[in-house]
């Protein structure tokens, strides 16, 4: 099925394309038909530079089971990191 | 020997508001009068797979037009970055969807070998898109191979400006092949019984299928949704409902 289900967040960060790194400051994210992994349904993610207008983005599909492995280690990172050094309060992992 | 011989290509068409569209033309290339075909790609773009069934339209005797729905906003750009460009910005306003078909419908209809019989026919996000059109344009012929969103509208919170269509059902133009996969969720058989009720109350043509142990996308060969006996079935269904109303 296509869900359409897409969630739109900004972003602060860099990321390194096909040809080099780049200011990373919005990610489309979605879940719906991958275009290259082999799966019916993917975690998508696009990170953007939204001053680029050559489509360019650094791109992932991810198998869900593999995009909630993600999730959860980044939230653990995060949660296990000092808050002097992480800026955040109140991690849930 | 019959003369075999097709000719694919880019071309330029006129579409919404007069805009130079890039589309992809796959036709004989005998002067036998040929009826058309407008292929509305699915949201993965104006891919090698939508192209690969244009010249499949054409060896079966079609004049097959697509045209690519994103090169507005993404011309250049290989297929999946422009889908992604597209998505990012909310996906195609329905009323350019309708000025594109329009333009690649006259386009055909401007070919030396057209019989001016034009049908349009799409997949997924194009499945929705063809009834759309269907609606709105004078054709011949309308093929929705499970197109969400006719019926009931995205869900909450999808940044899409589309809504539901079953409004526009009375003003269906042609009749309908729809091709549907049982274990579908979007659109899912509640919603395809409740268009087929729609179009039997308002006395509109139509020829509904759905396969058993397929889903939505059973006809892309090159994914796991892929169920061969509905595709065969259904291309084979395709051809006699375009055969009997584009000839």
């Amino acid at each position: 099925m296509c869900t359409y289900r897409t969630e739109i967040i900004e972003t602060k960060g860099s990321g390194k394309g096909t040809l080099a790194w780049t200011t990373v400051d919005e990610a489309t994210v979605y879940f719906d038909h991958p275009v290259h992994a082999p799966f019916a349904h993917s975690i998508n993610i696009d990170f953007r530079n939204t001053a680029l207008t050559n489509g360019e983005r650094i791109a992932l599909e991810l198998e869900p089971k593999s995009a909630l492995k993600m999730a959860q280690t980044i939230l653990q990172l995060l949660k296990d990191t000092p808050i002097e050094i992480t800026e955040l309060d109140n991690v849930i992992a | 020997m019959p003369y075999d011989a097709i000719l694919s290509e880019t071309v330029t068409i006129s579409g919404h508001n007069g805009d130079n569209l890039e589309a992809y033309l796959s036709r004989p290339l005998d002067a036998t009068l040929r009826g058309g075909v407008v292929l509305i790609h699915h949201i993965p773009g104006y891919d090698r797979q939508t192209k690969e069934m244009a010249r499949r339209f054409a060896t079966e005797g079609y004049i097959a037009l697509v045209p690519n729905l994103y090169h507005r906003e993404a011309p250049g750009q290989s297929p999946d970055d422009a889908a992604a460009t597209a998505r990012n910005l909310g996906g195609v306003p329905d009323e350019r969807l309708v000025g594109d078909v329009k333009g690649a419908a006259d386009y055909i209809k401007n070919l030396s070998n057209s019989n001016q019989k034009v049908g349009v026919i799409g997949h997924c996000s194009g499945g929705r898109q063809t009834f759309l059109a269907a609606c709105s344009l004078p054709l011949q012929a309308a093929v929705d191979c499970y197109g969400a969103f006719v019926v009931k509208s995205p869900p909450e919170g999808a940044p899409f400006t589309f809504t539901s269509l079953i409004h526009l059902t009375p003003q269906l133009s042609c009749p309908l092949l729809g091709l549907f996969g049982k274990e579908d969720s979007f659109p899912s058989p509640e919603e395809i019984e409740e268009l087929d009720a729609e179009l039997t109350r308002l006395g509109k043509e139509h020829e509904f299928h759905s396969y058993e142990g397929a889903g939505h996308a059973f006809f892309a060969a090159d994914r796991p949704s892929y169920r061969p006996e509905a595709a065969v079935d259904g291309w084979g269904k395709i051809f006699t409902f375009f055969a009997k109303h584009l000839s």
